[in-house]
């Protein structure tokens, strides 16, 4: 085969890479600027070199929140995937039903971010909030701003009812799409229900998985509206994830080169986590042929 | 290895059926010999993949029973029916390797290992898959991801019949004739009763001893290949199978001569047409239609001559009929205005598109 090697493609790509360049390249390498050098105002910055990311490793307190932020979205994926599937699994496949699930299924996700947490901040609170005011005539002990359990708890659960829906229609999407040949072929060759799950249900959505997964763990790695609105990251630190901590930094502060440090960080974190997800789940796609002997 | 009987079987696939057009199956009577290999053969749409899940219970009928060796089994389920089934497209279970997709179905009738193993080698070997058990059967083409299913379909040897639905249709060409010949070699040994969906009439003709051919939910006629080309019950079968197809002209009956576009021709026997015919047409197959200049001969006009390959076909004109001709090898091409001069024997008659018996 002839392979052209003009570069008239480049022109193709070049709006794009502008875009790009000046909503995320740019604003990046400004951040990446910031982090190795310091100011004391007046607009006068010193080259301080890799000062500021020492100083963040070593914090305890970028710890504490980098270890609630690990702990936060390991646990809201645990519930949501698995959620997710079963919701997808047991709903309708054809009829008026599928609508109608679909529909409440899309409601969380149309609500603003602020706004789901402003709905969660009054349904738990302990005086007028329906859920938090029953919970303590139960006897139960329940203030989301004295008790760190108490704030976690509201937390993960407003998580959990706001994006499993997400995973829900992204599995249902993967089912939908699997030919009844295969359940017709597992219903003959005596499959039981585990095994149809087993070996066509979850192998022909693990591609949509791997997205869910993504994608809760990104999303909930870079929360900051809810905790924000909730509970403030409070009480005392016990809800401070590193994007309400960065925040405080940056702007509470004006720390900018630490803040900038920690961006960096942060956004690597990310990329490696993703990265990590990603290798694990599609390992099998990159496995040789023949290679499992 | 059973019998397998149809009573009274139709299917609608409508809730409440109101007419005779809501059946995609109407009703019918069908038995399938044990060990026999049966096509059923027919345009898609005809209802004959229906039929087929019916038997497999895949698909529950609107109406009448299935019965395997005389005992009624309509209300269970295709797993607790010993029946194997291929599909159209490939069906492989993605994160299992070739090896533990042929021996899934055996498992899960908790067969003993040995003996699955004993076997799943033993028809590897047959579909020439031997080579790849220990791969991942994603990895593979979809021709054999195929063969795979057709494994699957022939892995237990005690199933009542295996069903086949187009089961070569994403099988490249080349393919297609050893697979076909293997099926047949297979058929041979283990003695089980096939039954191979196709609108292919190739497929049919060449895989079964018995062919159905079906036409808009209805068998039109059940007969060996042969008897089909020679003798088809009804201007439907004679149509589909050929290449070309049978001649259909419309005609008319006068004592023992059939008019054809205003000319007598003597049938050489007497055809008695039932008394409300209302659609009377002589049928004759390509392959007997012979040209010739003899003056008893009729005259038709040469408008084009196809060359299929094999042989070649005279595309003629008889007045305001068309017919199709198949030349003999060598034969001089016809041009012009010429005759032609039917094979009386393989002549048949037809009353609204059934064949009308001969009599002695």
């Amino acid at each position: 085969m002839q392979k052209t090697h003009d570069h008239k493609a480049l022109w193709l790509v070049a709006p794009a890479l502008l875009l790009v360049a000046f909503t995320a390249v740019i604003p990046l390498m400004t951040v990446v600027n910031y982090s190795v050098q310091d100011t004391f105002g007046n607009n006068q910055f010193f080259w301080v070199g890799a000062e500021w990311y020492r100083e963040i490793l070593r914090s305890d307190r970028f710890h504490a929140a980098f270890l609630r932020q690990i702990a936060f979205s390991a646990t809201i994926l645990a519930i949501e995937i698995p959620l997710g599937l079963a919701i997808a699994l047991s709903m309708p496949k054809k009829g008026l039903g599928v609508s109608v699930c679909l529909v409440l299924m899309a409601l969380p996700l149309l609500i603003p971010w602020n706004v789901v947490g402003t709905i969660w901040q009054i349904f738990a609170r302990v005086d007028i909030g329906l859920l938090g005011h029953t919970l303590n005539g139960l006897g139960i002990d329940f203030n989301y701003t004295q008790n760190a359990g108490a704030a976690w708890a509201t937390l993960i659960i407003m998580d959990v009812w706001h994006w499993t829906s997400l995973v829900v229609l992204l599995c249902y999407a993967g089912l939908v799409a699997i030919p009844p040949a295969y359940y017709q072929a597992a219903r003959i060759d005596g499959a039981s229900r585990w095994a149809v799950f087993r070996y066509i249900e979850l192998p022909k959505m693990s591609r949509v998985l791997l997205i869910a997964v993504l994608l809760r763990f990104m999303d909930s790695f870079m929360i900051y509206t809810e905790p924000f609105v909730v509970t403030g990251g409070g009480p005392g630190n016990a809800t401070t994830f590193l994007s309400v901590d960065l925040v405080k930094m940056a702007i509470g502060q004006f720390d900018l080169g630490p803040a900038a440090a920690m961006s960096v960080i942060y956004f690597l974190i990310v990329i490696l986590v993703s990265w990590a997800f990603y290798t694990i789940m599609t390992r099998e796609d990159f496995e040789p042929s023949g290679g499992a002997r | 290895m059973a019998q397998i009987d149809l009573k009274n079987i139709a299917h609608s696939y409508a809730a409440a059926p109101s007419s005779e057009d809501d059946f995609a199956l109407k009703k019918l009577d069908v038995s399938w010999q044990d060990g026999g290999a049966y096509a059923l053969l027919g345009p898609s749409g005809c209802g004959k993949t229906t039929l087929l899940n019916i038997i497999s219970g895949l698909l529950h009928p609107t109406q009448g029973a299935v019965l395997f060796d005389g005992a009624d089994i309509t209300p269970k389920p295709p797993e607790a029916r010993n029946i194997a089934q291929v599909f159209q497209f490939p069906v492989i279970y993605d994160t299992m390797t070739v090896y533990q997709n042929l021996a899934f179905p055996l498992q899960n009738r908790k067969v003993p290992k040995r003996q699955i193993d004993v076997r799943v080698r033993r028809l590897a070997d047959m579909l020439e898959l031997s080579k790849y058990l220990s791969r991942k059967a994603r990895d593979l083409s979809a021709d054999e991801k195929q063969k795979i299913s057709l494994g699957r379909g022939l892995i237990r040897e005690d199933v009542a019949a295996i069903l086949f639905d187009e089961p070569l249709t994403v099988i490249d060409p080349q393919l297609k004739w050893s697979l076909r010949s293997q099926l047949k070699r297979l058929h041979a040994e283990f003695n089980h009763t096939m039954i191979y969906v196709t609108h292919d009439q190739t497929e049919a003709l060449t895989f079964a001893d018995q062919v159905i051919v079906m036409s808009e939910g209805e068998i039109v006629q059940t007969a060996s290949p042969q008897e089909l080309f020679e003798r088809p019950a009804h201007t439907f079968v004679g149509r589909f199978i050929g290449s070309p197809g049978m001649n259909v002209l419309p005609c008319a009956i006068d004592n023992t001569n059939v008019i054809l576009a205003g000319h007598a021709i003597n049938i050489g026997r007497n055809v008695t047409l039932p008394s409300d015919a209302e659609r009377i047409e002589l049928g004759v197959r390509p392959e007997f239609v012979k040209i010739s200049t003899d003056e008893n001969a009729l005259p038709a006009t040469v408008e084009a001559i196809e060359d299929a390959g094999r042989y070649r076909i005279a595309r003629l004109r008889l007045h305001d009929l068309q017919l199709a001709v198949i030349l003999p090898d060598g034969a001089a091409l016809p041009s012009g205005t010429t005759g032609v001069i039917f094979d009386t024997e393989n002549t048949h008659i037809y009353a609204d598109g059934h064949l009308v018996e001969r009599r002695a």
